[in-house]
């Protein structure tokens, strides 16, 4: 496949859903989510790969949106932090979250929470200090971290609580 | 951010990715993982006319083992390398390495090829592969060849990989005897490039002589570097503290660091070396059942 300058079609799953669009090959998949395809709740934080704000899964993998083209996407699935509730109700990681009060001003949690969903899939029973290196690449600017901790923490243990 | 315009070529093979990168007369650049390249393009820190993404090449995406060798396929992510139980028995040096890299999300898109081939001084996959002695099999219009690690490097940001070769995997090769290593990095906060980092392989016979020593550094020379004359400090004799400090010691003043505003000043960092090089050789030592 070779293409000058010009848009290419891409095809991809994004919460269950299945979106082909044509874009431009610079487009980041972080834009494309957030302006394409409306779904806002992936944040831009710093937009130089620092902040983690903008995290996603993709093919089950954390990943930077802003740090990778659409077109790189092309063919995978992607899970944005609006993928995580179904029919209303909030995942375990989203309850845990507000239980916890792993928040404060809101702005880095859709990135912790995706960054978390990837963590608890690898280690399904993480120490603290594995939950602090797990999510070393989202920074949050308001809570000092303990609430996210206890947050993971938590969630870990109520979905652990679900699959015995 | 947005960067500039380039043209996209996404090829399935290897063959099609070399014919590209053949007829672009060095005007393309291959787009691996793209954690350091992405960056770039959105700062306009660099502007490239083509793309070569080879990100569906699935040949480049594997583990091979052979009976005395590792094969790590180039597009292999640096997660993937990390979680490799095979890679960790083979060499644990090279798993130690990869938790040190960026965070998560970078490790899941970050590929060792891609970090070799940018040839950052301050990327950490540059001192494991000195240290390792692993040879770089690259493919190009004529064919294939090998790199020792030893001439990978040609400067800031360059290899001797010419511009229609693809690096398509690491070779390394089991080393006899009793096996240590270490990598011991300072950062100034997670996921942060190298204050410095010192990767250390050691082997040594059941007598406790050296038999092997690899010792390469990060981010302290305009491209990774090998200590050479501090591994032959060590090399053909049993290691003893004195020895390890006497080591500890070259590999700080040969290692040319620069001062820089955000990590320290160039001897600040020379310290550090010193420091980190007598840690991971204590370390690597211990390992390899030597008494010091």
């Amino acid at each position: 496949m070779s293409i000058e300058n010009k848009t290419i079609r891409i095809s991809l799953n994004v919460n269950g859903k299945h979106v082909e669009e044509n874009v431009e090959p610079r487009l980041l998949l972080t834009h494309f989510l957030r302006e394409n395809l409306s779904l806002t709740g992936t944040h831009i934080g710093c937009d130089t790969s620092n902040c983690g704000a903008c995290t996603v899964l993709l093919d089950g993998k954390s990943v930077k949106s802003c740090t990778m083209f659409a077109v790189q996407a092309d063919g995978s699935s992607i899970v944005t932090v609006e993928g995580m509730e179904s029919d209303g109700k909030m995942s375990r990681i989203q309850e845990a979250f507000r239980e916890k009060h792993g928040l404060q001003c809101g702005f880095c949690t859709p990135g912790m929470i995706m960054e978390a969903a990837f963590l608890l899939k690898e280690k399904p029973n993480p120490s603290e200090d594995e939950i602090r290196w797990g999510i070393s690449g989202n920074l949050c600017r308001c809570t000092g971290y303990s609430n996210i901790v206890a947050s993971v923490k938590y969630a870990s243990q109520t979905l652990r609580g679900d699959s015995e | 951010m947005y960067p500039g315009t380039f043209d996209y070529h996404r090829p399935q093979t290897l063959k099609e990715a070399v014919e590209l990168l053949e007829s672009s007369r060095g005007n393309a650049r291959i787009l691996a993982g793209g954690m350091s390249l992405i960056p770039m393009l959105k700062s306009r820190i660099v502007s490239i006319p083509a793309l070569v993404d080879i990100g569906k090449i699935d040949e480049l995406k594997k583990v091979e083992t052979g009976k005395d060798h590792l094969i790590i396929g180039s597009m292999v992510t640096d997660h993937d390398i990390e979680e490799s139980r095979t890679v960790g028995e083979m060499f644990p040096l090279i798993t130690e390495v990869s938790r040190w890299i960026g965070d998560p999300q970078v490790r899941n898109r970050g590929t060792m090829g891609g970090s070799l081939c940018h040839a950052d001084p301050s990327g950490d996959w540059g001192a494991c592969f000195l240290a390792l002695r692993g040879k770089a099999l690259v493919t190009g219009p004529k064919g294939t060849r090998k790199i020792d690690s030893d001439s990978f490097f040609s400067g800031p940001f360059s290899t001797s990989m010419n511009e229609s070769e693809i690096l398509t995997g690491i070779e390394f090769n089991q080393i006899d005897g009793m096996n240590g290593h270490a990598y011991e990095k300072i950062e100034r906060k997670a996921g942060d490039f190298a204050t410095v980092g010192v990767a250390v392989q050691i082997s040594i016979d059941e007598k406790g002589k050296c038999t092997y020593a690899g010792i390469g550094l990060t981010s302290v020379s305009s491209s990774p570097i090998r200590a050479a004359e501090a591994e032959k400090e060590i090399l053909g004799k049993p290691v003893t503290m004195k020895s390890i400090e006497s080591s500890a010691r070259i590999a700080s003043e040969h290692c040319d660091p620069s001062d820089d505003p955000l990590r320290g000043s160039a001897e600040f960092k020379r310290y550090l070396v010193g420091i980190c090089t007598k840690r991971a050789l204590i370390r690597a030592v211990k390992e390899a059942g030597g008494v010091i």
